[in-house]
C-alpha cells in the first residue's frame, strides 16, 4: 500500500512541480529588470514537458514494454522542472545577480524561438563547416593511418611528422592558417580536418599495429594478396580503435568550429555567441550555447548509434 | 595422385640460432604424418616452412615438383587456435579463402558443404565470440579446407581444447582426410594422438634439431584408442625421445 503510494506520487510528481511553478511565476513578485517579452515562454516550455511526459505516461499504461523506461524517466523530468524553477526564482524574483548576464527564462527560450529563422541558418552554416571539415580530416587521417600501421616505410617517415605536428593545438594553427588559405572559409575547413585528422590517423595506425600477427598469416594462407589483407582484415580488425579516433576527433573538432567561427568568422552559431556577448545580449549567449549543446550531443549519438552498426560483432556492448 | 612433400636439406637460422639443420623428409601423398619432438626442435618451423609462412634460409620444399616460395591455396594451414576473423560471421570466416581469389561466386555452394561437414548449420549467421571452442575450432578447419588444398598443415590445431572435445575432433579430421584424400601434415606434442591419427610419426630432436626417426604406424583404421599395440608405439617413441623411464641425467627439475 505505501510502496503503492510512493509509486503514484513520483508519477504525479513532476505535475506538482509544474504547478508550483505558474504559481511562482505570476505570484511571486517580479524584481522588474528583466526584459519583459510578448508571451511567458518560460511557462510555454514547462507545460509541454508536461503535457509530453504525460502523453507518454498514458501510452505506458497500454503498452508495458515502454513502462519501466516512463517510471524511471519520470524522478529525472521533476528535476529539470524543479532545476528550472530555482533558475527563474533567481533570475526574475531576486536582486542577487547582475541581471545583464542572467537572463530570464523566458529571454533564453523567447529567443530561441522568435529568432528561430535566423539561429538556423547559422547552425546550417556551422553543420557545413563542421561535416566538410570533420569529412576531410578524417577520410585524410584514415588513409594516413593505414598507411602508418600497414607500411614500415611510412611509418618511419611520417611518425616523427605526425607525432610533432599532430598534439599542436588546432588554435594554434589559426594565425598561419588565415594568412596562408586564400579565403577564410578554407582556412576554417583546414583547421577543423586538421582537428579530426590527428586522433584518426593515431588511432587507425595504432589500432592496425596491435592486430596480431597471425590474422594476416591466416589471410595469408587462404591467398589474400596485400590490399585484400588491408582491406578485409587490417581495417575491419582495427574499426573499434578507428571509432575511437573519430570520437575524439569529432569533440575536438567542435572545440575548433567555435574557436574558427568566433575569430573572423562572419556566420555560424560560434560567430553568433560572440556577437551577441560583444553587444551585451547574454539570452543570445545563452540561447547559442544552448544550441551547440544540442548539436554536440547529436552529433556523437549519431557516432555511437554508426559504431554500435558497424562493431556488432564486438563481445558484449562498449559503455559510454 | 597429388599433395606429395619432398623437404630436401632445409636450414632455418633465427640470427645465430639453428632452428633446423639440414632437414631431409619425404611425405607421400595421401599420407597422414605427424610431428613430435620437444619444444624448439622446430617442428612448428618446419611446418611455417612447409606453408610458406617462413622462408628456409637453405634448402628447398616442394609440393609435386613444384618449389614452395611463398603461402599458396594449394596448402591449408590450420592454427593452434582457431583465429577465425572476430568481425566476420561462420559463413564469412568460412567463404573467405574464396572471395580473397575471386572464386567464390562458383564455389558458394562448397561453403555450405563445409558448412554442413563442420557441423555449424543454424550458426552460419553467428559471430566467433558465440561459438564454443570446438566450433571455432571446426569453423576454422572448415576454412582451411574449403579451398581443396592437396595438403593440410596442422600446427597444433587440437591443443587448447578439452579432452572430449579434442578426441571428437581427432576423429572429425580423420574423417575429412579420409573423404577427401589429401596430405596431412600434424604437429602435436600428444604421443597418442600421433599414434591413433598418424601414418608415420616423424619424432624430431632439439639442439641440434633434427629427426630421430621415422615410425610407420602400422594399425588397420579405424582404431581403437584403447588398443594394446599403442603402448609399444608410445614406448618406442617415448625411448627416442629419451622420455623412456630412465631417471638418469636429470638436468632440471621444472
Amino acid at each position: 500500500m505505501r510502496e503503492k503510494l510512493l509509486k503514484i506520487l513520483k508519477l504525479i510528481l513532476p505535475y506538482i512541480a509544474i504547478a508550483v511553478s505558474i504559481l511562482v511565476y505570476y505570484k511571486v513578485g517580479d524584481n522588474g529588470k528583466q526584459k519583459q517579452m510578448a508571451h511567458p515562454y518560460y511557462i510555454y516550455f514547462i507545460t509541454l514537458i508536461g503535457v509530453l511526459l504525460l502523453i507518454a505516461q498514458i501510452v505506458s499504461i497500454f503498452y508495458s514494454d515502454i513502462r519501466d523506461k516512463v517510471e524511471y524517466k519520470t524522478p529525472f523530468y521533476t528535476g529539470v522542472i524543479v532545476f528550472l524553477l530555482v533558475l527563474n526564482t533567481i533570475t526574475t524574483k531576486t536582486t542577487l545577480h547582475p541581471t545583464l548576464y542572467f537572463p530570464s527564462l523566458d529571454r533564453v527560450i523567447g529567443l530561441l524561438v522568435e529568432s528561430r529563422a535566423f539561429l538556423f541558418k547559422n547552425v546550417l552554416d556551422s553543420l557545413k563547416l563542421l561535416l566538410t571539415g570533420f569529412l576531410w580530416g578524417g577520410s585524410v587521417g584514415f588513409f594516413t593511418g593505414v598507411a602508418l600501421g600497414h607500411s614500415k616505410k611510412v611509418a618511419y617517415w611520417l611518425t616523427p611528422v605526425t607525432k610533432v605536428i599532430g598534439p599542436i593545438p588546432t588554435t594554434a594553427w589559426i594565425p598561419l592558417a588565415l594568412s596562408v588559405f586564400a579565403t577564410t572559409h578554407s582556412a576554417n575547413v583546414f583547421l577543423i580536418a586538421f582537428a579530426v585528422w590527428f586522433p584518426v590517423t593515431l588511432m587507425t595506425s595504432s589500432g592496425i599495429q596491435s592486430i596480431a600477427n597471425v590474422n594476416f598469416e591466416v589471410a595469408r594462407t587462404l591467398g589474400a594478396s596485400t590490399i585484400y589483407q588491408i582491406v578485409h582484415v587490417a581495417i575491419p580488425a582495427a574499426m573499434p580503435s578507428i571509432f575511437l579516433g573519430l570520437f575524439y576527433g569529432t569533440v575536438s573538432s567542435f572545440a575548433t568550429l567555435m574557436a574558427v567561427e568566433m575569430n573572423g568568422n562572419s556566420s555560424g552559431i560560434g560567430w553568433y555567441i560572440s556577437w551577441q556577448k560583444s553587444v551585451m545580449l547574454y539570452d543570445g549567449v545563452y540561447a547559442g550555447l544552448i544550441i551547440i549543446a544540442a548539436i554536440c550531443s547529436l552529433t556523437l549519438t549519431l557516432l555511437f548509434k554508426v559504431r554500435d552498426k558497424v562493431l556488432v560483432w564486438q563481445k558484449g556492448v562498449i559503455k559510454w | 595422385m597429388v599433395g606429395e612433400l619432398l623437404i630436401e636439406n632445409v636450414v632455418k637460422k633465427f640470427d645465430s640460432v639453428t632452428a633446423l639443420n639440414g632437414l631431409d623428409l619425404k611425405v607421400k601423398s595421401g599420407s597422414f604424418v605427424s610431428l613430435i619432438g620437444p619444444s624448439g626442435c622446430g617442428k612448428s618451423t618446419l611446418l611455417r616452412i612447409i606453408g610458406g609462412l617462413d622462408k628456409a634460409t637453405s634448402g628447398k620444399v616442394y609440393l609435386d615438383d613444384n618449389e614452395i616460395t611463398g603461402p599458396g591455396s594449394d596448402r591449408g594451414f590450420a592454427f593452434q587456435a582457431s583465429n577465425l576473423f572476430a568481425w566476420l560471421t561462420v559463413e564469412q570466416n568460412i567463404a573467405f579463402g574464396l572471395k580473397a581469389r575471386h572464386i567464390y561466386e562458383e564455389h558458394k555452394d562448397d561453403v555450405q558443404e563445409y558448412i554442413k561437414m563442420a557441423g555449424l548449420v543454424g550458426f552460419e549467421k553467428s559471430y566467433p565470440h558465440q561459438l564454443s571452442g570446438g566450433m571455432q575450432q571446426r569453423a576454422s578447419l572448415a576454412r582451411a579446407l574449403v579451398g581443396h588444398p592437396s595438403v593440410l598443415l596442422l600446427d597444433e590445431p587440437l591443443g587448447a581444447l578439452d579432452a572430449f572435445t579434442r578426441m571428437k575432433l581427432q576423429d572429425d579430421i580423420l574423417d575429412i582426410w579420409k573423404k577427401n584424400n589429401m596430405t596431412m601434415i600434424m604437429v602435436t606434442h600428444d604421443v597418442d594422438e600421433a599414434i591413433y591419427m598418424s601414418d608415420q610419426v616423424v619424432v624430431m630432436s632439439s639442439r641440434p634439431s633434427k629427426i630421430e626417426e621415422i615410425i610407420d604406424i602400422d594399425l588397420p583404421r579405424p582404431r581403437a584408442r584403447a588398443q594394446d599395440t599403442f603402448g609399444e608405439y608410445r614406448t618406442r617413441i617415448l625411448n627416442v625421445l629419451d622420455l623412456g623411464g630412465k631417471v638418469s641425467d636429470v638436468e632440471y627439475y621444472l
